[in-house]
């Protein structure tokens, strides 16, 4: 079927502005193949029901809005953690403010590297999982990401690695168009925590995709940059085997446009997929979750735990399915995305949806948009405690049912912190 | 110490007035009950003290030490030594225990230009006070109220009164919901912060709390007015009789 006119002229035109990176045979052929289907697909626009809460306007275009540099003037987050480091500057690898790239139990590369390689593994997964995601809702732009990315990271981990692999993102230049895409791939019995900081770019596109192996497991700790201009589309894909683990969080504070996608497959029999995500946002504010879990297998539990904050007309969205195969019986299915609205000018919208084909099936979800709890907020006034802080020990609150999905205690007092520390200096 | 002039209170929302001139003094040192009917305005006068959303206020004053607390932000009116001992204290998810009363005793000190307390001189000095009331560690960590029962959420209160020292206390029908072993544990918990600088107002239905926390001064409210003051023997008087001989003595 031809694609609509407007959204034809706009995928050619930001697929002209594309600088379609060299590779050997492998990689030139995934990326081509991934530039049919964005041709085939077309990137999203207005029209398209998966865009229905947020304008991916801004995504698309052939040149990246510009976002004003922001110094947070703090101590990054997990500063004081033992991991690797890789960093990357607008979306640059930068191998002096990395840390070595060894680390017993995962072999790490830069995909530039990988992809010039003749012969490697990264080409049975390199856009693997993407194209599996795009049934059945096109995601053109993880597409155009698998496509063009020039660079991003490449994990294969062998064995239970010892500390996290931290990809660290730095914005330098407001005008900076920023695509990564990393590739995890976990043997069996394999762990490994990833976590990934910093706004990245003025426009950011990241794919990542995690291929988890029978009994391994995969914990992911995602905060994303503060600066408020900045934009960003996110994609995780995985795949998960018998056994496995897949531990997903995200923390998002600020950021003008924010859409976080995840497509999970539970593909092996008692695999455990947990999503969550805490968003706070204050004025121009646009972020989205949408979250597609797929049960195929037997047994399996999952779980999205979705919850944002706010205020002076900040949006959040949340799209969130759980798919429930024939056969997948006795799953264990949970969705719940929630908003504190601290005025009336801010809005949540959500969709959340259940499609059930097994009839032994646990599958629960809820959906609520609520004030601050005014009956909380004058007990803890009457005990002196000023409305601001009042009304912050209450956001933390609501936010903690998300934050507790961060198993690694260090790591969710991290967070506990940061956010913490960022309602205190938003009172100034 | 607390001074009630003529005080008149509607609900905002409506036009119903509940308290129509309340004239009350209670100085420091002492203990004032008041008694009365469901209805008779008594948790109003509570809630309108501590500044709770909802009420207005048509006519008359209140003021602590002088400062008119009508004109404060209930947590200005914590910070100026108001306690309120809430009849339903509220369970609040997320918050624990231990942060709640940390955040609160330095938001005062804070707020009265005073030296915050250390985290280890607070967890010092909580542990000590918690023992007295019987209340455990376990009780300390758990978010504030949650999954209480009745007896602990108003040992909770008592606790919190302890450690922020206020210099008038209120307590709202502490004893509702309470046995006989919870109300001794709580009363003796007041009992140990009577002193000779502080005032307390403690509200009640029933005589048997004042058996515990024996009042100097007892008041009996109805139809929004105080319509009687006596000593300790007219709650006893209550007790015997019920409120319907005093009640139709002052008609």
């Amino acid at each position: 079927m031809a694609l609509p006119e407007a959204k034809q002229s706009a995928t050619e035109a930001r697929i002209a502005a594309l600088d379609l990176p060299s590779g050997a045979g492998w990689a030139k052929a995934a990326r081509e193949s991934a530039l049919a289907r964005v041709v085939a697909m077309g990137l999203p626009d207005r029209r398209d029901e998966y865009w229905k809460f947020t304008r991916p306007d801004t995504l698309v275009q052939p040149v990246a809005p510009e976002a004003a540099l922001f110094d947070p003037h703090e101590t990054p987050i997990f500063d004081t953690l033992d991991r690797l480091r890789i960093v990357f500057v607008d979306g640059v690898f930068d191998p002096e403010a990395s840390d070595d790239l060894t680390l017993e139990g995962v072999a790490i590369e830069p995909l530039a590297d990988a992809t010039q390689a003749d012969i490697h593994w990264a080409r049975d997964l390199y856009g693997v999982l993407e194209t599996r995601g795009q049934d059945p809702v096109a995601r053109t732009l993880a597409a155009l990401n698998t496509a063009a990315a020039p660079d991003g990271i490449v994990l294969h981990v062998t064995g239970k690695v010892s500390k996290p692999v931290n990809l660290i993102y730095h914005h330098k230049s407001k005008t900076s168009d920023a695509m990564l895409h990393h590739l995890v791939k976990l043997d069996p019995d394999a762990s490994l925590t990833l976590l990934e900081t910093g706004p990245g770019a003025a426009r950011l596109n990241t794919v990542t995709e995690v291929d988890v192996a029978d009994r391994a497991a995969f914990h992911h700790v995602r905060v994303q940059g503060r600066d408020h201009e900045r934009r960003a589309v996110t994609h995780l894909f995985s795949r998960l085997g018998e056994e496995s683990a897949f531990k997903s969080f995200t923390v998002t504070v600020n950021g003008m446009l924010t859409r976080n996608e995840c497509v999970i497959e539970l593909t092996g029999d008692d695999a455990v997929a947990h999503v969550a995500g805490a968003a706070m946002g204050d004025g121009d504010f646009q972020h989205d979750d949408t979250v597609f879990v797929t049960h195929d297998a037997e047994r399996c539990e999952s779980r999205q735990v979705f919850k944002k904050v706010l205020r002076n007309g900040a949006t959040g969205v949340f799209q969130g399915k759980i798919l429930v195969k024939a056969g997948a019986q006795k799953t264990d299915g949970y969705q719940i995305s929630q908003s504190l609205l601290l005025d009336g000018d801010s809005q949540f919208l959500a969709k959340p949806e259940l499609e059930i084909y097994a009839d032994d099936v646990v599958c629960s979800h809820g959906s609520t948009s609520g004030a601050i709890d005014e009956e909380a907020l004058f007990y803890l006034r009457a005990r002196g405690v000023p409305h601001e802080i009042a009304t912050d020990l209450l956001t933390l609150a609501f936010l903690a049912e998300a934050v507790e999905e961060v198993e690694d205690e260090a790591l969710r007092e991290e967070v506990v912190g940061h956010l913490t520390g960022w309602l205190e200096r938003r009172r100034g | 110490m607390l001074e009630i002039k003529n005080l008149h209170v509607e609900l905002a929302e409506e036009d119903k007035s509940i308290l129509k001139g309340v004239n009350l003094s209670v100085g420091a040192g002492t203990v004032h009950a008041i008694m009365g009917p469901n209805g008779s305005g008594k948790s109003t006068l509570s809630y309108v003290l501590a500044g709770r959303d909802g009420y207005k206020v048509t006519q008359g004053s209140a003021t602590l030490e002088g400062a008119d607390i009508l004109a404060m932000e209930p947590e200005e009116r914590a910070s100026a030594g108001l306690f309120l001992a809430f009849q339903y204290p509220v369970e609040i998810p997320g918050v624990g225990n231990m942060t709640f009363l940390r955040t609160a005793v330095n938001a005062q000190r804070k707020a009265r230009g005073e030296e915050e307390m250390s985290a280890t001189e607070f967890l010092k000095v909580i542990r000590a006070k918690a023992k007295d009331l019987k209340i455990d560690a376990d009780m300390l960590k758990r978010p504030v109220n949650v999954g209480f029962s009745g007896g602990e959420k108003k040992r909770n209160e008592i606790l919190q009164m302890a450690m922020l020292e206020p210099k008038m206390c209120i307590l709202d029908e502490t004893d509702s919901g309470l046995d006989v072993d919870a109300m001794k544990l709580v009363s003796d918990g007041v009992n140990a912060l009577r002193d000779a600088g502080r005032g307390f107002l403690v509200i009640t239905h029933y005589q048997r709390l004042l058996d515990h926390i024996k009042p100097d001064v007892v008041h009996i409210m109805a139809d929004g007015r105080i319509v009687k003051t006596g000593g300790p023997e007219l709650a006893i008087e209550v007790e015997t009789n019920g409120y319907s001989d005093i009640l139709s003595e002052v008609a």
